[in-house]
């Protein structure tokens, strides 16, 4: 006979009720009305409400970058944003970037590159990409820059550092920065 | 439908054979991974990625003591958070990080054996809520004194393990102690390594359904060997095997960590029975790291006496380790010591602690990495006592035949990467005097270390299939961790069955398909891809006989089928039903009549700053014999992996232990530090041409940990040739370093 | 995590009208421990909308809204040419994506980085008074040398603020009722003493509105922090340098040092201790002996002692090299 779990049922006492928020997530340029605990992160929104699973929870707190969207264009860890907080803002996902049949030149570099294993960091590494080569092409500086007042080409050390918030335990970074690095160049300046 | 078995087992050394004739030029291409769109474009599922109706969500209540009882559980300010289910107690199932091979994962959840144990799960409508209620059980906890949480303190009590699997645990050849004592060089250095974990990027998790009707749990979870954890799934669930669907197409990496049953699986497995309703769990980073599995912490002495050449004529190699009470599984660091140098005169034993922490389970290179590591900053140590090149060193203790078992070496082209390597990597502008290099800032140094990694086959098994439609079908339980199967197993079935890849599909991570050897211990790509290569003859075979021809008048190429002048389309040689054929190998005599090991040399160049310590790993040469190499692209990348590994093994990995309270402190990863981009060197992988038809019938040798066999000891005795600074103590973190550099 | 309400404020007034409420802007540091209930708040008010986000001259300095992303002010030109140093401090921390989200307000209330802060099973005065400080004794190899007391040695995580904190900042902020003032950064951070829960001065519902960097210090200015990855790790030590050499002696010197203590320090003795003395290292090396004189290690970070020495010392030739050393 086999042993049944304990089972203790829930939802007997009244304590401290959740926020219920009624929240439009505008996703890869599509509206979507959600009802949302004000404690849901723009993450879970994405993947538990939205389902779009693309955007990975590697540890939840900022410190892995799987989870990177971008935001009105700019990268940021969605793990640590709330998903109330960004209500009306344009918000694209690794579904919004390319298709399996239809990849952004970006996602076949990866492919090309070998800039992963496991896949799992690999649509953060790719949102923090793009992210990444836009806040190039507006003159941002980075830590390996030499100079932070001057204009830094995106060398491989660029890439490198300004990809540090995206870990891959696979360590396929020198191919990611292949990757990258061959994207990058064939941006138009 | 026609269906054949065949199996093949390795009692010799096997020929060539129609994968050898590459006819779609597959096997050795560096081709994309086959399953690359899906995961570039986000479209891959991983275990908590599926979405069945009515999920309700998990969260683990673990365990804030280390050692104790539990007295009792409160739920009840638990309960009341709106949106809980359900606490689950799993009573007796409750299971923490099972080993592979245990055959009794169940740990209950009556007492605790170390910080972060799992203990419930509470269950809600939202992840919010679970989380919350999570947090607000209550456990009575009665403390037990006397936390075993030292490795050296523990040394007295241990004891010779008996996990047979590796090799023996001791081994003792001539008289070492006497010919250490008379050996006119001796090095004796003591290395400890700390407890590592895996840390996976995806977190181990599942998502269970209860088919009541069936009596069926379909469970979406992330595993590495899906048979053996369908049944130690079955038996805590107490259901037959084959009423467990398990599913792990894709995994977010495991490295070891997902071996064997993890405790989410469990727990979702339960709570959808008895509460009739889907269950999925994520278990978070940080409770991670008192559940998924840590490499054990060592205490590695090293002996090495030498002639005044640099001829070994005493080699040592004791290990102290640890691991739970009642755990089998030992961490093997004197793994490679037996083969890796000549000497007449061996001693090679383990010793394991019982000790209050996490449990110990393979890690990447279980052995080697710590152990390489070891062994090999010793042999620098050795070069440096003998003012030799630690090359020459090296080549100057080439063991004709295996020394430990006087086997001869199925194939060893140690030597050749070692010189190879040199050359490539100009080795030759090494100074042999530390510190003696400086540009501005930082002091540079040079450092080599052979890579060894002990060969296995497992046995596995997998099902091809030929379609009406002259396309194949691949179906294993075998999994892709990164390793990239999907892709290896469609390039041997294509070269054997004369197909494009693109007419090749490929299942994996099923526990409804033929029982792989899984991933783990570098033995996928062999075994998993022999087992492929025996399918497909066996189903040319079938063709054969349809045709009313001799197999070996037949040729496949570019899905047509050619004898003799006649030419016709594959599907049309198929016919109107689908042809099966499912593959076995196993490993036979081979194994013991030949050692068979992979090589390498390793070079490193590292930057040390002078005034802060802070390494940067600049340069990293591998030279690896490998047997063949199935796809250089996605073998490089395992190489790469491997030697990064290896570097964040050397230079920042360790489980920061509160040794008062039995708590791996720095349990997240902003705090456990393995490498980030920046931190990654520039590397150059070289594969040497190499065929070991001892090892299996591709004459292929694994791939996936070697790098990390030896990168961590090259970096480490760069980083003493940069600044004469000798750091036993890894990982070398800057602080080590201080003392040593220049004011 | 406990739940909570979220409202959006529409102004800065609006904002610390909503009594007993915790600001939410970037929320990089408080979502985070707020999921592991460390901080467990009942009411947020969104601030991240609010026009607090630029960054413009004022007086030959600078006027930095406490909502302007971190990365944003890294890249503004105005601090990339005259406060380096700043720019620098910035690119060290985080990430990308987190410095895309972190604000300049909120870098400034960053709370430590201490193990025992973060399991809320362990003892933390800070996180629960009177439960003991956990690193004493423990694992302490990131924390502090100085300024520490028997209840807490944690460190302020922040390089930002170490960098402010050398360029003289001034934190302007807004309380309850509409009052306004402006403190000198080097008065908001606290040493914990008994009190190691509370990190800052700041009033219950006071909003920090902005920065006030006055005009750039002469001299060179530099950053330079020590880290154990090459990036995206917190300082073990770090050294923001500002020092003008003029006639062969040093003219003038702003030092401050994260990794070091409770909040970002600086001590006025050093910088008089160097100021008029020739840039040599026995200059160096003094500044380093007053600064460290009181410092102490509690084991896993003795090492910090001779790191900050040495790096200091490297700091100042690397700021005056070239000058007429």
């Amino acid at each position: 006979m086999p042993l049944s779990p304990q089972v203790a049922p829930g939802g007997s006492a009244p304590a401290d009720a959740p926020q219920r928020l009624s929240v439009t997530l505008t996703v890869n340029g599509e509206d979507h009305a959600l009802a949302l605990d004000s404690r849901t992160t723009l993450l879970d929104a994405l993947r538990d409400h939205l389902h779009l699973t693309g955007a990975k929870k590697g540890c939840d707190h900022g410190q892995c970058g799987a989870c990177t969207v971008l935001v009105e264009g700019r990268r940021i860890n969605s793990c640590l944003a709330l998903a109330a907080m960004h209500e009306g803002d344009a918000i694209t996902t690794i579904e919004g970037v390319g298709t399996p049949q239809a990849l952004h030149p970006l996602q076949a570099g990866f492919v090309r590159h070998d800039g992963y294993q496991c896949g799992y960091c690999t649509p953060g590494q790719i949102m923090s990409a793009l992210g990444m080569v836009e806040e190039h092409r507006q003159g941002w500086p980075s830590h390996a820059t030499g100079s932070v007042a001057d204009r830094p080409a995106l060398t491989r050390e660029e890439i490198a550092e300004r990809m540090s918030g995206n870990i891959c335990r696979c360590a396929a970074y020198p191919n990611i920065v292949d990757a990258i690095s061959e994207f990058a160049g064939e941006q138009p300046a | 439908m026609s269906s054949t078995t065949a199996t093949l087992r390795m009692n010799a050394k096997q020929g060539l054979n129609r994968a050898d004739h590459a006819p779609q030029g597959l096997i050795g291409a560096p081709l994309d991974r086959k399953e690359g769109p899906l995961k570039v474009s986000g479209r891959a599922p991983y275990a908590y990625e599926h979405h069945p109706a009515n999920v309700a969500f998990g969260y683990l209540v673990t365990a804030t003591i280390a050692r104790g009882k539990v007295n009792g559980y409160d739920f009840d300010a638990a309960l009341a958070v709106p949106g809980v289910v359900a606490v689950i107690d799993a009573g007796k199932r409750t299971t923490t990080q099972a080993a592979n091979t245990s055959s009794n994962p169940e740990q209950g959840n009556d007492h605790v054996t170390h910080y972060g144990q799992p203990l419930l799960m509470v269950v809600a409508d939202t992840f919010e809520a679970a989380r919350e209620a999570a947090a607000k059980v209550r456990v009575d906890y009665a403390p037990e004194e006397g936390g075993r949480f030292v490795l050296a303190e523990e040394a007295p009590k241990a004891k010779t393990p008996g996990y047979p699997f590796f090799n023996k645990a001791n081994m003792n050849t001539g008289d070492f102690d006497g010919a250490f004592a008379t050996a006119p060089v001796q090095v004796d250095a003591t290395y400890t390594t700390p407890s590592q974990i895996h840390a996976a990027m995806e977190p181990h998790a599942a998502t269970a359904s209860w088919d009541e009707a069936e009596g069926k749990l379909t469970i979406h979870a992330s595993y590495q060997m899906i048979g053996n954890v369908a049944a130690q799934l079955a038996k805590v669930l107490g259901i037959k095997a084959d009423k467990i669907h398990l599913m792990s197409p894709y995994v977010g990496g495991g490295f070891g960590s997902k071996l064997g049953l993890n405790p989410e699986s469990v727990m979702a497995a339960v709570a959808a029975r008895a509460l009739k309703r889907p269950v999925k769990i994520a278990i978070t980073r940080q409770q991670l790291f008192g559940i998924s599995g840590r490499r054990s912490d060592s205490i590695q002495r090293i002996r090495l006496g030498a002639e005044a050449d640099g001829r070994i004529l005493a080699i040592a190699h004791e290990s102290l380790v640890s691991n739970r009470d009642g755990e089998t599984f030992y961490e093997p660091a004197g793994i490679s010591t037996p083969t890796l140098y000549a000497g007449e005169n061996r001693l090679v034993s383990h010793r394991q602690a019982a000790m209050d922490l996490m449990i110990s389970v393979s890690m990447r290179a279980p052995g080697e990495a710590i152990g390489m590591l070891a062994l090999e900053s010793a042999m620098d140590e050795l070069a440096h006592t003998l003012g030799l090149d630690p090359v020459e060193l090296r080549l100057r203790n080439e063991p004709d035949t295996d020394p430990q078992a006087g086997t001869p070496f199925s194939t060893r082209k140690l030597a050749k990467c070692l010189t190879q390597g040199a050359e490539a990597f100009g080795w030759a502008e090494r100074k042999p005097q530390p510190g003696a290099r400086r540009e501005g800032d930082w002091l540079v140094g040079l450092g080599v270390a052979a890579l060894s990694r002990n060969n296995y086959l497992s046995t596995s098994s997998a099902r091809v299939r030929l379609t009406p439609a002259g396309t194949a079908e691949i179906e294993t339980d075998h999994t892709d961790i990164g390793t990239g199967t999907y892709t290896i197993l469609a390039q041997v079935a294509g070269d054997v069955l004369g197909l494009p890849m693109d007419a090749i599909e490929v299942r994996l991570g099923d526990s409804t398909l033929p029982k792989s050897s899984g991933s783990g211990g570098s033995w996928g790509a062999a075994s998993g891809a022999s087992s492929v290569l025996v399918a497909a003859e066996a189903l040319i075979e079938q063709i054969a006989k349809r045709l009313g021809v001799e197999a070996d008048q037949l040729t496949f190429k570019d899905g047509q089928v050619i004898t003799g002048n006649r030419t016709m389309p594959l599907a049309d040689a198929v016919g109107p039903e689908p042809l099966e054929a499912e593959g076995t190998i196993q490993s036979g005599a081979v194994q013991l009549t030949h050692t068979q090991v992979a090589y390498g040399a390793v070079f490193a160049e590292v930057a040390v700053n002078a005034v802060t310590g802070e390494i940067r790993v600049r340069r990293l040469d591998a030279t690896l014999a490998a047997g063949r190499i199935l796809n250089p692209k996605t073998a490089r990348s395992q190489v790469l992996g491997g030697l990064i590994w290896g570097m964040s093994g050397a230079l920042m990995e360790e489980a920061a232990l509160d040794e008062r309270r039995g708590v791996f402190v720095n349990h997240d990863l902003a705090e456990y530090h393995v490498p980030v981009n920046a931190d990654a060197p520039a590397i150059d992988v070289t594969f040497l041409e190499e065929d070991d038809r001892y090892a299996n019938p591709l004459g292929v040798k694994g791939i996936g940990e070697l790098g990390i066999c030896g990168s961590g000891a090259a970096i480490a005795n760069a980083v003493f040739n940069a600044t004469g600074v000798r750091v036993r103590d890894f990982p070398i973190t800057l602080d080590k370093l201080l003392d040593g550099l220049p004011d | 995590m406990r739940p909570f309400t979220l409202t959006r404020a529409a102004s800065p007034e609006e904002a610390v009208a909503e009594t007993g409420a915790r600001y939410i802007a970037g929320g990089t540091n408080l979502l985070d421990l707020m999921k592991l209930g460390i901080e467990t708040p009942a009411r947020l008010v969104d601030i991240s909308r609010l026009p607090l986000n630029e960054v413009e001259e004022a007086d030959g300095g600078l006027r930095i809204g406490s909502q302007v992303p971190n990365s944003d002010l890294a890249a503004h030109d105005l601090v990339r040419t005259r406060y380096p140093l700043l720019a620098e401090a910035l690119l060290a921390g985080a990430s990308g994506q987190l410095r895309n989200k972190a604000t300049t307000g909120g870098n400034l209330l960053q709370r430590t980085r201490c193990y025992y802060f973060y399991d809320s099973a362990l003892p933390c005065n800070k996180r629960d008074p009177g439960s003991g400080c956990g690193a004493i004794g423990g694992v302490n190899r990131i924390h502090a040398i100085l300024g520490t007391s028997d209840k807490c040695i944690a460190t302020h995580p922040s390089d930002m603020a170490v960098a402010m904190l050398a360029l003289d900042a001034k934190v302007e902020t807004l309380r309850p009722g509409g009052a306004t003032r402006t403190l000198p950064l080097a008065e908001l951070h606290r040493l914990p003493g008994d009190t190691p829960h509370i990190d800052t001065n700041l009033k219950p519902g006071e909003l920090i509105t902005a920065v006030v960097l006055p005009p750039p210090p002469p001299g060179r200015q530099l950053y330079r922090k020590v880290r154990d990855r090459a990036s995206y790790a917190f300082a073990l030590v770090s050294v923001a340098a500002a020092i003008e050499v003029a006639d062969g002696r040093i003219a003038s010197a702003r030092l401050a040092f994260g990794g070091l203590a409770h909040k970002p320090w600086r001590n006025p003795d050093v910088e008089a201790a160097l100021v008029g003395a020739r840039p040599d290292d026995a200059a160096f090396r003094g500044a380093a002996a007053v600064l460290l004189a009181g410092a102490e290690g509690q084991g896993g970070n003795d090492f910090k002692i001779p790191l900050l020495r040495r790096t200091l010392v490297a700091a100042l030739r690397d700021a005056t090299e070239g000058t007429a050393r």
